[in-house]
């Protein structure tokens, strides 16, 4: 079946089988692998992009759903050689050590200061509660979501 | 993991999606948020030949007051019914147990209709239905409509009442405003599914509790309601949230002490509803 995906302002068309999924469209049809996937059963948010605007598993949805729809990824987020604020704040925190887990991290991190812009800090361990990171303890990420929702201070 | 081929149609209309169900008949599964179908496929738990995919269906995504009642689309996201504010001014019980499903990723996708369909007793949203009293509009291919009210929907290990022809178009709500609620969902991490769960949900002097995951079902704990009705306090009636339930054992928890948590979330949820 023909699809076709606007990806980062891109559109990425592919003759595709019904059981792709996205996160295998974005990554092997449209060539960007910086959504990455981990667990594959929907549980540990590394495969996190945005689906028309909001926070979604890629790994957990089929490339067919997304025909005609929009999709951002971790590439993006930045404009130019600028990085949006949160990779800004992820850097400034040390908020990744292996940064397996850091582009669905930052997506979800994204979206959740889009549905609450000034989060309390349990508000922001409960937001990203679908994001599993193995290295950092969370914590440094928490302040980074804190310190992009605060204008990076 | 991928599953295993099948062909998608894509409906732009509920009668689309009736019509091919009824042409496919038990070969096609309908699709909403796939939250629940899809892990299911990659396992392939599930291998249904022909996907319908409803997620389109924008029309069937609203919430709408009707009444003495909401009438919710069946389409509706979990995060949209979870931040509407008729649902958290009518029914908060299932604006509580909704904030309870999965992470904001899975509610992105994930719809009321779905969790209904599916009928998994693990299902957070199961339960909040059974405490509301609520029930399921049902449309199936001929065009007839019928109302199943919760306690007939969920007849077996995740099994429905549901015709495989037939598709859940509204979820009606009784309006409990101003009442007493609460929802408790006990689990190891963030994210998971309840280990045990309780909905409970007082109006005008008499109570409904129902439990989750402690039964092959989505199940109301009648010998709760029923000591409460006899004069019971609240931790009297909730010594008996595990009478009559099969819960099974695993990994989490042995029978045994899901029984415990059924008797303990229930005396919480029960006290937090304003029932002493
Ligand atoms: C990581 C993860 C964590 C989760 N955690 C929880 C949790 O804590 N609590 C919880 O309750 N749920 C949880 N879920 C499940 C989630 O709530 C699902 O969204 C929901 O169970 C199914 O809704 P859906 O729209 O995705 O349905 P789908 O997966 O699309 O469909 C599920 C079933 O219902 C049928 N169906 C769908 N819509 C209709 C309809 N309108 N009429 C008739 N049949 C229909 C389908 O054919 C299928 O058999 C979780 C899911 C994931 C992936
Ligand atoms: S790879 Fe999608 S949630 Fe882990
Ligand atoms: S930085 Fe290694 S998994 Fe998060």
């Amino acid at each position: 079946m023909e699809i076709s995906v606007e990806i980062n302002g891109t559109s990425h068309t592919s003759d595709v089988e019904p059981r792709t999924l996205l996160v295998h469209f974005i990554r092997d049809a449209a060539g960007l692998t910086g959504t990455n996937i981990g667990c594959d059963t929907s549980s540990c948010g590394a495969c996190t992009v945005h689906f028309n605007g909001e926070a979604v598993k890629s790994c957990t949805m089929l490339a067919v759903q997304a025909d005609g729809q929009s999709v951002t990824t971790i590439e993006g987020l930045a404009n130019g050689d600028q990085m949006h604020p949160m990779q800004q704040a992820f850097m400034n925190c040390h908020a990744l050590q292996c940064g397996y887990c850091t582009p669905g991290m930052v997506m979800a991190s994204v979206s959740l200061l889009d549905e609450i812009p000034d989060p309390t800090e349990d508000q922001v361990r409960e937001g990203l509660e679908g994001n599993l990171c193995r290295c950092t303890g969370y914590h440094n990420i928490v302040k980074a979501v804190l310190s992009a929702a605060g204008g990076g201070q | 993991m991928i599953p295993v081929a099948f062909d998608y149609i894509r409906a732009s209309s509920a009668d689309e999606a009736l019509a091919a169900l009824g042409e496919h008949g038990d070969e096609a599964k309908l699709m909403a948020g796939g939250h629940s179908l899809l892990p299911m496929m990659k396992l392939r738990l599930a291998y249904p030949s022909v996907i319908v995919d409803i997620g389109r269906l924008s029309d069937l995504s609203y919430v709408n007051d009707g009444g003495d009642h909401l009438a919710i689309g069946a389409l509706t996201r979990h995060r949209d019914v979870e931040i509407n504010e008729m649902v958290q001014e009518h029914a908060p019980l299932l604006a509580m147990a909704t904030a309870h499903v999965g992470d904001p990723q899975v509610r992105h996708r994930g719809t009321i209709g779905g969790s209904l369909a599916h009928a998994d007793a693990a299902g957070d949203h199961p339960s909040a239905l059974l405490a509301l009293g609520g029930s399921v509009v049902a449309t199936s291919a001929s065009g007839d409509e019928r109302v199943i009210d919760g306690t007939d929907l969920f007849t077996g290990f995740l099994e429905s009442s549901l015709e495989p022809t037939e598709m859940i178009t509204e979820i009606r709500i009784p309006k409990h405003t101003g009442q007493g609620w609460n929802f408790q969902k006990f689990n190891r991490r963030a994210q998971d599914w309840a280990i045990v769960g309780v909905s409970a949900q007082r109006s005008n002097g008499s109570a409904k509790v129902a439990l989750v995951n402690m039964h092959p079902t989505p199940i109301r704990a009648t010998a709760v309601e029923e000591a409460l009705a006899g004069g019971a306090s609240a931790a009297e009636a909730a010594d008996q949230a595990a009478v009559g339930m099969e819960p099974s054992g695993d990994l989490n928890a042995s029978v045994e002490y899901r029984s415990h948590l059924a008797r303990v979330l229930t005396r919480r949820a029960l006290e937090a509803a304003g029932i002493s």
